[in-house]
């Protein structure tokens, strides 16, 4: 019965996260822009997520005639599937996670990996040219960023000797792994972005040149599905990098280890939102060269040096 | 635990040959890929997770997205003359009855063979990770060799010319 | 990538600036005296039409969105019969404002004109005729027109001369 209630606990917090992610980013980026946001359904706007939802709800699923539909109606699952399984293995608090597995790390890039699936799929059921490139695009820039979002994080596995994590978030005690770790951070965070395709990198539906990219054809509950996939998202990156190299569910005990969790990780969905306010888009070769030419060697000195500091010291 | 090893057999036999007898490439790679992870199943159930999550990230992650990628921008049809040409009894008699020699000659051996009784113990990182770099060391670097040879010849055919489009830029 | 740091940091600055949204329903916008809203008809300081229904706002309106039927009054003054605006399709340029020789047709700050049925917005001469003189305070067009209108005898306006008595051979 307590089992249940962790299930529960965890699907209930991702989903109403994501779901009110609608109406922080945009109060948010209305912060940032000088403006006021929605702030006219119910008390300050926070009804605003109710409506949006209802609105999706209430949108006509338009599959289109030329599009290949099975693949195109479980293209958006997909996604969903992936992000929420990984919230599986993530500890919220000491005694609060669903599947303390010891391959935590590696079932997250499994399942961000898996993830792609749903982007390049699609993109591709969709028939439309546009869809098309952005798909492209999508599965070129996962790809890449997946290899070395992968290798930052094995500095900290090295460095806390497992891949479980509330076994990290123990090996924290001491200190938060940012500090030893600050390059397998920031690597780890601009792959984050990458991969959840958030709006510096949103290369693949670069709404000025393709349109909506992958998900054009898409409407109904289909799109929102990967519009809170997307929100999903970001909030599972957010999520890791607390547990990685913030301590996790680590905090002063006068409040519970839930809320130090819950804050560590709204702060780095603050910090996703503020990028998106401040930067412009990267082109795409651009953005393939800062992967393959600077991030993707940093994350490799990162490791040996890790490494080298393990064995000899 | 022998339920879900068939269940998941049972999937990656029927995916697979979904994936060898569909039509349409995509849905045939989509198959493949929900072989690749029923096969990750039976390797975590077997005690191997890091094995099994290797197989998703790798083999379902990767490499078949990249698999994707191509048939994507191939853009094949569904069906062609030449495939049809192909598929007459003529063509393919000669190397299905060698196929059937070669099953029943598998068939055989596997009978002969010693099963050895499952370990009890899970497989963990450092044992993969030991065994990479002392048993196996010849072939793991051959493998590097291998891709290093594939990396620069991909870079080779990748890199291209600067094109000088005006006649003062040239040199 | 200083000035990468150095933009996401002023951006966060922002959060200390004025807010620049207006909140409208309570907070109403300044609109200048000279804004193009809603269009209406004015009268002349003694209560007549002004309008003449010469044609010109409709033969200048971009969007063919004015209609009028001119009729002739029992003194002989022109004024319309029926005079309609589509709002719809009014896109308030303003030129029917200017063509008006009469300065009978106004454009006024008001643009808070929404309706749920389409048809609600085409104004007839009853909504659009206002018992005021709009922004042109004093003006009658027959104190400056040439004919006798009853404002005015012919040739008593400020700036005309007495009409030539064309039987009389002085210059």
């Amino acid at each position: 019965m307590n089992y249940l209630w962790i299930i529960l606990g965890v699907i209930f917090i991702a989903l109403s996260i994501a779901a009110g992610l609608i109406w922080v980013e945009r109060r948010l980026l209305s912060v940032w822009q000088d403006r006021l946001g929605p702030n006219r359904v119910g008390p300050f706007g926070l009804a605003q997520v109710i409506a949006d939802t209802l609105k999706l709800f209430f949108k006509e699923d338009w599959v289109p005639p030329f599009s290949d539909k099975v693949v195109f109606t479980i293209a958006p699952g997909i996604l969903m599937v992936t992000i929420l399984l990984t919230f599986a293995v993530i500890p919220f608090g000491p005694e609060f996670c669903v599947f303390d597995s010891n391959i935590g790390v590696l079932f997250f890039l499994g399942n961000s990996s898996l993830g792609v699936y749903s982007i390049v799929l699609g993109g591709w059921a969709s028939n439309n040219k546009y869809s098309l490139i952005g798909a492209m695009r999508a599965s070129a820039q996962m790809l890449t960023y997946e290899v070395f979002m992968g290798l930052s994080l094995m500095g900290v596995v090295m460095m806390a000797d497992t891949f479980s994590f509330s076994e990290i978030v123990e090996a924290q005690r001491g200190g938060w792994f940012i500090l030893p770790q600050f390059l397998g951070f920031v690597v780890f965070f601009i792959a984050g972005i990458a991969e959840t395709h958030r709006l510096p990198f949103d290369i693949p539906e670069a709404e000025g040149e393709l349109i909506a990219g992958y998900h054009s054809e898409y409407s109904g509950m289909k799109f929102g599905m990967f519009f809170v996939g997307e929100y999903l998202g970001i909030t599972l990156i957010s999520a890791i990098i607390a547990t990685m190299f913030f301590g996790g569910w680590l905090g002063p005990s006068f409040l519970p280890p839930v809320f130090w969790f819950l804050l560590k990780t709204f702060i780095f969905i603050g910090v996703f939102i503020l990028l998106r306010a401040s930067l412009p888009r990267p082109r795409y070769d651009q953005l393939m060269k800062l992967g393959w030419k600077l991030l993707f060697p940093i994350a490799l000195l990162n490791l040996l040096v890790t490494g080298a500091i393990l064995i000899f010291l | 635990m022998n339920f879900f090893f068939y269940l998941a057999a049972a999937i990656a036999l029927i995916s697979t040959i979904m994936a060898i007898s569909g039509r349409n490439a995509i849905h045939a790679l989509l198959n493949l890929i929900i072989s690749l992870l029923a096969v990750s199943v039976i390797f975590y159930l077997l005690d191997a997770p890091f094995i099994a999550a290797l197989e998703v990230i790798i083999y379902a992650g990767a490499i078949m997205v990249l698999f994707i990628f191509v048939t994507m921008m191939l853009n094949i049809g569904t069906e062609k003359k030449i495939e049809k040409r192909w598929l007459n009894p003529r063509v393919w008699i000669v190397p299905s009855i060698l196929a059937a020699l070669l099953l029943v000659d598998f068939i055989l051996i596997i009978n002969g063979l010693q099963i050895p009784e499952p370990v009890d113990e899970t497989l963990n990182t450092k044992q993969v990770g030991i065994s990479l770099f002392s048993t196996y060391v010849l072939a793991v670097e051959i493998a590097g060799i291998l891709l290093m040879a594939g990396v620069i010849g991909a870079y080779h055919l990748g890199s291209q010319k600067k094109k000088v489009t005006h006649r003062f830029l040239k040199k | 990538m200083i000035s990468i740091l150095r933009s996401i940091w002023l951006t966060f600055l922002h959060i200390f600036h004025k807010r620049e949204t207006v909140e409208y329903p309570e907070v109403k916008p300044y609109l200048a005296p000279r804004y193009r809203g809603r269009i209406v008809l004015t009268r002349d300081p003694d209560r007549n039409e002004r309008c003449v229904a010469c044609y010109l706002c409709a033969a200048v309106c971009p969007v063919d969105c004015i209609s009028l039927q001119a009729a002739t009054g029992e003194k002989g003054r022109r004024h319309p019969e029926f005079f309609r605006i589509n709002f719809s399709r009014c896109i308030f340029c303003g030129f029917c404002e200017e063509a008006c020789p009469t300065n009978a047709i106004q454009l006024i700050p008001d643009f808070e004109m929404g309706e749920y049925i389409r048809q609600n917005l085409v104004y007839e001469k009853e909504h659009l005729l206002i018992s005021g003189e709009g922004k042109y305070h004093g003006y009658n067009f027959y104190k400056h027109a040439g004919v006798a209108m009853g404002v005015k005898g012919k040739g008593e306006g400020d700036t005309e001369y007495k009409p030539v008595d064309v039987k009389d051979l002085m210059p």
